[in-house]
């Protein structure tokens, strides 16, 4: 068993961070000059097959660039942009595909991905971009080329966020499997909320090394360190299930469905739980606006909620258990 | 990343599936402790002459020299086949090990064969009454006699202690000093006068664990472990190696519980309710992050040398599963689980003591903060 990243996968790691650690950040960071720089390096289309425009990577290397996208709070259209490619590349029909898919991946178009049915705010929805649809419990699909959206503003105001107006009825039905899609999805917003996790907990161990209170540093109680180990468990937890789902989408996906929902189950749960911890455990400070908190808080909120939460998830997961068992000493 | 065993691996859980098939160690004597211990001791014996009894012991030890992932796949096979541990765990997990690392040669000679046989069992004499969490307050003394060590003090959750030939025994040998300075490793004959086991009964209403009083035990200066005044590091190597394989067990313990509670739920529709679905599901989740948790702790081991944070979050998270598991079992079970002698009953109370057994978890909490996140030590 091998948990670590492929040598490529850690070159992408690493290229990301970089790059975002010297462009987010700030309510006034320029997200339109960062798409820019991350379409040139062919970022939108990292999962998209290379014959539609992309780089033919897997859904690890996606939830990889997602999760230092959630651990640098980015101002980009990439979460939206990227599940909508990934749900039109698996259920869509080869025209859309062949029509769709280059623009988003060179990312000169937008798209987000939208549960029909509910009135739900969609990340990176906006009434100029593609949207796409998806009523897995109905096994069907819609995409929509404008007008279908409607602007919200959300409590994360770093993203545009939207509601889809329109019915599946009203769309471009999509003719594959969206239950496939679906479980991918979850699996890359789970990345996102991963990112944020690790973020949190990064902030706040520092800060508590550095605050000082009665004379210590506040991170030599141990209310706070318990505090801050639940953090990193939690995190851990989120982590491992993430990767777990994205190596099954890639290489096991008899076992996607069951992995992708209890990845999404513990990292909404995380999401939530770690960045409400790290204001918390910066006090006074963590409440402010002026700290960069607030931004990992709001953008868990909002993808922990997005495409059904830890309760949906675990729904879905006594569904899946109910019936039948994981075999005996079988592979992950 | 690659999820997956290797074709070798593989290999050694088929074979090993193929050894269990045909080597059951049948029912499990209920009620009755010398029973139950002489059940798991046949089991030993039986591992041992089909040469698993050490899997992870070098070869040149009479062991299987299996890596860790096939030492952790025998544990998960155990658990699969509900096997018991082996009857002398301590000697084979901790005892063996610590002495490869620190034994002389005559050491070894002497005392790992029938370790792997069961013909010697080991116990634990660390903790002490006032030295639980706190390991390094330990008090028990050892003068120097002659050419022995005359050894004064009492230890306490000494396990399988009334079957012992050898104790694992950790003594201040140096009068005055604190802490773990002064600590000397011995291995303890209990089969003498001054040696004292007193089962100590906890709230299952069973002893698995003894009191052990020492009145002027002697211990020959050839039983002394990694030298004099060398205790406490030599004592860190038994706690290494103390969750390793273990948590493989565990783990597995817990998934057939789960099975177990899941199938109940969905017999008397319960399982119907959302409330309870969601707890099964989240137990379900938790269960499956442990055992991803514990694989990938063990995969840096292998290529790394030293353990993730991983290894210090999987005790704790397994504690917590099992406590919140057993109580969602009262729930989905009913009465039953609340009368005396069920096995729900069992789990129940015997869960209480996960999070203390072991290290607790607060203690735990502690390790996470400041190793894993480099917080100040706690004041």
């Amino acid at each position: 068993m091998d948990f670590d990243f492929t040598d490529e996968q850690q070159a992408i790691r690493d290229t990301a961070r970089a790059l975002l650690a010297s462009r987010a950040g700030g309510e006034r960071a320029d997200g339109a000059e960062l798409w820019r720089e991350l379409c040139e390096l062919g970022w939108p289309g990292i999962a998209i097959p290379e014959r539609h425009g992309g780089q033919g990577l897997g859904l690890v290397e996606l939830a990889i660039l997602a999760e230092q996208l959630g651990s640098a709070c980015a101002q980009v259209p990439l979460l939206g942009t990227t599940l909508a490619a990934l749900t039109l590349d698996l259920a869509g029909s080869d025209e859309q595909c062949e029509r769709w898919l280059p623009p988003l991946a060179s990312g000169e178009l937008t798209g987000a991905l939208a549960f029909a049915g509910a009135a739900q705010l969609v990340p990176d929805a906006t009434p100029d971009g593609l949207a796409v649809a998806l009523d897995p419990a109905i096994f069907a699909g819609a995409l929509f080329e404008h007008g279908a959206i409607e602007r919200v503003e959300a409590i994360d105001p770093r993203r545009a966020h939207g509601r889809l107006l329109a019915g599946l009825r009203d769309g471009d039905p999509l003719p594959g499997d969206v239950t496939a899609a679906r479980d991918r999805a979850l699996v890359v917003v789970a990345a996102e909320l991963v990112g944020l996790c690790r973020r949190a907990l990064d902030l706040t161990v520092s800060y508590v090394k550095e605050r000082r209170q009665f004379g210590v540093p506040v991170g030599s109680f141990q209310a706070v360190q318990h505090a801050a180990a639940q953090m990193l468990r939690d995190t851990e937890a989120a982590a491992v299930a993430t990767y777990h789902a994205a190596w099954c989408a890639d290489a096991a996906p008899e076992g996607l469905p069951l992995a992708a929902a209890m990845a999404k189950a513990a990292a909404s749960d995380a999401g939530r739980s770690v960045t409400s911890a790290a204001i918390q455990l910066h006090g006074g400070i963590g409440f402010t606006w002026e700290a960069d908190l607030h931004w990992l808080f709001k953008r868990a909120q909002v993808d922990a909620a997005y495409l059904g939460g830890g309760g949906a998830q675990r729904a879905r997961v006594a569904g899946l258990i109910a019936p039948r068992r994981q075999p005996a000493g079988a592979a992950a | 990343m690659d999820l997956t065993f290797t074709e070798r691996e593989q290999a050694f859980r088929d074979e090993l599936r193929a050894w269990l098939a045909g080597h059951e160690p049948g029912p499990e004597p209920r009620g009755d402790e010398d029973a139950h211990y002489a059940w798991r001791r046949d089991w030993q014996r039986e591992l041992h002459e089909g040469g698993w009894a050490g899997v992870h012991w070098p070869v040149e030890y009479g062991g299987r020299g299996a890596t860790l992932t096939e030492s952790a796949i025998f544990f998960e096979e155990l658990g699969h086949a509900r096997a018991p541990l082996p009857a002398n765990a301590l000697g084979l997990l901790l005892g063996g090990p610590t002495l490869m690392v620190w034994g002389d040669e005559e050491q070894k000679e002497r005392f790992l064969a029938p370790i792997l046989s069961a013909e010697e069992i080991w116990c634990q004499g660390f903790s002490e009454p006032d030295a639980g969490s706190d390991l390094a307050a330990i008090k028990t003394r050892a003068v120097p006699d002659g050419d022995d060590w005359v050894v004064t003090g009492q230890k306490v959750w000494t396990s399988t202690a009334q079957y012992a030939k050898w104790c694992m025994l950790v003594a201040r040998t140096e009068p005055g000093s604190v802490k773990h300075k002064g600590l000397t490793y011995f291995l303890l004959d209990m089969e003498q006068d001054g040696v004292e086991v007193v089962p100590l009964k906890q709230i299952t209403g069973e002893s698995e664990f003894n009191e052990l009083f020492l009145d002027g035990a002697r211990i020959p200066a050839e039983n002394v472990i990694g030298g004099v005044g060398n205790g406490w590091k030599v004592a860190l190597t038994t706690l290494m190696n103390e969750r390793a394989g273990l948590a493989f067990f565990l783990q597995v313990r817990l998934r057939q519980q789960l099975d177990r509670l899941i199938e109940a739920a969905a017999a008397n529709g319960t399982l119907e309710d959302a409330r309870t679905a969601d707890r099964l599901a989240d137990l379900h989740v938790r269960t499956e992050l442990l055992r991803l948790m514990a694989w990938k702790g063990l995969s840096t081991i292998e290529r790394y040398g030293q353990p993730g944070p991983e290894g210090s979050l999987t005790k704790w998270l397994w504690s917590e599963t099992n406590q919140l598991l057993v109580q969602t079992a009262v729930d989905v079970v009913g009465d039953e689980a609340l009368e005396a002698g069920t096995s729900w009953s069992f789990e129940l109370l015997r869960a209480r003591g996960n999070s203390i057994e072991g290290g607790t978890t607060e203690i735990l909490k502690n390790i996470v903060a400041e190793r894993v996140l480099g917080l100040p030590r706690a004041r």
